[in-house]
């Protein structure tokens, strides 16, 4: 496999990520093809988005979201078509699901825990606090403050 | 006969490694102060061998010595002469001496400047500090030996890859290493107060300036990287979110977290097996940092040296470390009882807070780097987790920190009153949130993003007056009162405040040029003059030239604002015909509100291929992270960590 991508990788000329005739005569859908572009990835680049990479099959991926912007499908319905090509390694931003439960969620449940844990610490008494005055400690204390 | 002499001296730092991990280490169990002596030595001599060793390899790439493999491998003779040198550590095995000698180099710095330290945990951290070495340098030595030799030696080199031929890998990778091995120096002595069952606030005060030190250069280092792709990769991203990124952003955010904690151990005696816990975990995430780009299991754009033998090996020494380190602690750090009581309302439940956001900011950005990898091996599936995963679950915790700081730098010790420490910040608050609805009233397209972010900058650089003010009672006594005062005020109060502005300078760049940048492409045929967000670019003309290793288009365009000539634009299209390999060199107009940023594509039927972004504020990312570490550097230099300082009384905390 790693060969064949090398392979890919050399045969694709370097472009120019988006390419002057690329782009949408449509303002708004050149705009919305922008936001799709980002979060999908190019698919034999390391970690790179198609908006942002020379491959070739960037290129292709740019011009089909364009097409299918042109024929009128939504931001959804584009990504759901890619992703039924590419699978879920298409996306940069992995869905929001119970698979993937780990990374979306792994922050606020760790702030929510660490939070309780830290008030826990915090309000905690501490041995020195919880040594309380013996009867004999407090006799000797009010007759030295004369009461 | 270098490449020999190196590998010889290599061999020698090995073996006094092997004496620098056992000799000092019985020494300290047993009381033999001569033993435990050994260290010093032992630790300069690793340093003077390793120094040897790297001017031998440095020595080989200069004279082009194609005898060499990775001299071979990664250099040409037609290179300049600075990329000669920086080509050193451009590769695996180089970057790799590279890593080692800044290790030694710390650890010789304990053995110099340490007379302060008692002689039992100097002994115990220069033997720790002599594990990790005698780790990596078996790695070295047994998996990539950069002093190979070749039978057959080639006419002339591979050349190194043309996208590291700037002077960004100059300094890159010194300063980031000086950032990620340095943790190295909180680590050794987090271990050490765990052999010896014992952190006060001596031992606080003796780890916090190497954790500030390279807190300081991974931000520096991590800055120019950001900067280097910024103006290298022609498209003018600053972050990426790249697994090899995260992998020096995590030591960074735990170094942060770290600082702030020893302060509590220093000041207040508390947080102490917690402090011992996070130079533990700072330096595994660069050990981590140092797997994920050296093993290759992560797809990243820092495509270097992907060797599955080499990555079983590093993973290897991260078991040992990070396990060996965390059973210690498990023992031991029972022990490290605190005695002091803080309430829910003051400065230790601010510098709580702080540390609870920043570890759970790493741990997000932790989970999304390693979840695809975790997520194959687990169930096979193939997923990616890229740049806008990140910016949705990254960004409320650093939107938390901005709005918590400022009110828990000002919180007094021990017990706070809200409502008095908010006084002074009610003027700040409203000014920042006014700012903030102004811009977002001004501003055409509705992102909300660039109004926070600026309330939020605003916010963090005024609080951080504020505090200053407060330190000298601003506009409460007269001027030349306020004038000693300030004079006086303690290098460290001055480090807090410069750093915290630092990190609003860099918030209202990431703001401003993600909310506003503007970005045109066209095909522009010469002698055409186009518009982009309001400034004028005419295109000249397009020459061939030829550079030392490289043939070059170079375009050349002049930017007008409102009809007046306010720069030359030089983009340049290389090609590297011994790597085959085309570059684009992006033509930046920089200035403190924006930056022009140009760069030429391919030659089209009718003209050439255009980029022109306007990147407003852009640079306040790179002026906040200086001002970052220079607010680290004031820190550094405060005279109670200065050689001798910790005689006097360790628990004196200044009259607040």
């Amino acid at each position: 496999m790693p060969r064949i991508l090398l392979i890919f990788i050399l045969l694709t000329t370097p472009v120019f990520a988006v390419e002057p005739d690329e782009i949408l005569a449509d303002a708004g859908l050149e705009v919305r093809a922008r936001e799709i572009s980002k979060e999908l990835r190019c698919l034999v680049c390391r970690n790179e988005n198609i908006d942002s990479s020379n491959a070739g099959i960037a290129k292709d991926l740019r011009v089909l979201v364009r097409e299918r912007l042109v024929a009128g499908d939504s931001n959804e319905q584009i990504v759901d078509y890619v992703v039924d090509r590419y699978g879920e390694f298409v996306l940069l931003k992995p869905r929001m699901s119970l698979k993937n439960l780990i990374p979306w969620f792994a922050g606020p449940i760790l702030f929510l825990l660490g939070l309780f844990f830290s008030i826990k610490f915090i309000t905690k008494p501490r041995q020195k606090e919880a040594v309380a005055l013996t009867k004999d400690e407090e006799q000797r204390l009010s007759d030295l403050l004369g009461d | 006969m270098t490449a020999e002499l190196g590998h010889f001296a290599t061999l020698l730092a090995f073996l006094v490694s092997i004496i620098q991990v056992t000799v000092p280490l019985i020494g300290a169990q047993r009381n033999n102060s001569g033993w435990m002596a050994a260290s010093v030595p032992m630790a300069i001599m690793q340093f003077a061998l390793i120094a040897f060793a790297f001017a031998m390899l440095t020595v080989a790439f200069v004279t082009s010595d194609f005898s060499v493999l990775l001299v071979a491998n990664n250099s040409h003779s037609l290179k300049p002469m600075l990329y000669k040198v920086s080509g050193v550590w451009g590769n695996h095995e180089g970057s790799m001496l590279l890593w080692i000698l800044i290790l030694s180099f710390y650890g010789a710095l304990v053995a110099w400047f340490g007379q302060n330290l008692p002689d039992r945990l100097k002994a115990r951290v220069l033997s720790v500090q002599a594990m990790i070495a005698v780790a990596f340098l078996a790695f070295m030595i047994f998996t990539s030996n950069p002093f190979e030799r070749l039978e057959f030696p080639p006419v002339d080199g591979n050349d190194l890859n043309p996208l590291l031929q700037d002077p960004g890998l100059a300094f890159h990778p010194p300063f980031l290493y000086l950032g990620y091995v340095g943790l190295s120096m909180s680590f050794s002595f987090a271990i050490a107060a765990l052999i010896e069952g014992r952190v006060d606030a001596a031992w606080a005060r003796w780890v916090r300036p190497w954790t500030l030190l390279a807190w300081i250069n991974l931000t520096i280092g991590i800055a120019l990287g950001s900067w280097w792709a910024y103006y290298e990769l022609g498209w003018g991203g600053w972050w990426f979110w790249d697994p090899v990124e995260n992998a020096s952003f995590m030591p960074w955010l735990i170094a942060g977290a770290l600082l702030h904690s020893a302060i509590v151990v220093e000041k207040r005696d508390t947080l102490k097996s917690w402090t011992i816990l996070l130079a533990i975990m700072a330096f595994s995430f660069s050990l981590i940092g140092t797997f994920i780009v050296r093993s290759g299991v992560i797809t990243s754009v820092h495509a270097f040296a992907n060797d599955p033998e080499r990555g079983v090996f590093i993973l290897g020494i991260l078991s040992v470390a990070i396990g060996g380190a965390l059973t210690l602690y498990a023992l031991r750090a029972r022990e490290m009882r605190s005695s002091s009581v803080f309430n829910i309302v003051s400065r230790e439940s601010g510098l709580v807070l702080n540390n609870l956001l920043l570890v759970v900011a790493t741990a997000v950005v932790f989970c999304g780097t390693i979840w695809p990898l975790v997520a194959e091996i687990t169930t096979g599936r193939k997923l990616s987790i890229g740049a806008p995963f990140f910016d949705l679950v990254f960004t409320p915790f650093l939107v938390a920190i901005a709005m918590a700081l400022p009110i828990g730098a000002l919180l007094p010790w021990k017990r706070a009153n809200i409502r008095r420490s908010m006084r002074p910040l009610w003027g700040v608050l409203a000014l920042s949130i006014a700012l903030g609805a102004l811009v977002w009233s001004m501003q055409t397209g509705g992102r909300i993003l660039a109004p926070i972010g600026i309330t939020l900058a605003v916010w963090l650089v005024l609080g951080a007056l504020a505090d200053l003010g407060l330190r000298v009672k601003f506009g409460k006594t007269g001027a030349s009162e306020t004038l000693r005062r300030l004079r006086n005020l303690p290098r460290s109060d001055w480090g807090k405040s410069i750093a915290h502005a630092g990190l609003g300078m860099t918030i209202f760049g990431v703001a401003c040029v993600t909310a506003w940048e503007v970005e045109d492409i066209r095909i522009a045929t010469i002698g055409e003059r186009f518009t982009v967000g309001g400034y004028e670019f005419q295109f000249n003309a397009v020459t061939k030239q030829n550079g030392k290793n490289y043939t070059v288009d170079v375009g050349d365009f002049t930017a007008f604002k409102q009809g007046e000539k306010i720069a030359e634009l030089r983009p340049e299209k290389r090609f590297y015909p011994v790597q085959r390999m085309p570059t684009t060199e992006a033509a930046i107009d920089q200035g403190i509100t924006r930056d022009l940023y140009l760069v030429l594509g391919d030659k089209q039927e009718n003209g050439w291929a255009v980029r022109t972004y306007i990147k407003p504020f852009v640079n306040w990312i790179w002026i906040g992270s200086i001002v970052m570490a220079l607010g680290g550097l004031f820190s550094l230099t405060d005279r109670r960590y200065r050689v001798g300082a910790s005689v006097r009384t360790p628990n004196a905390v200044p009259a607040e």
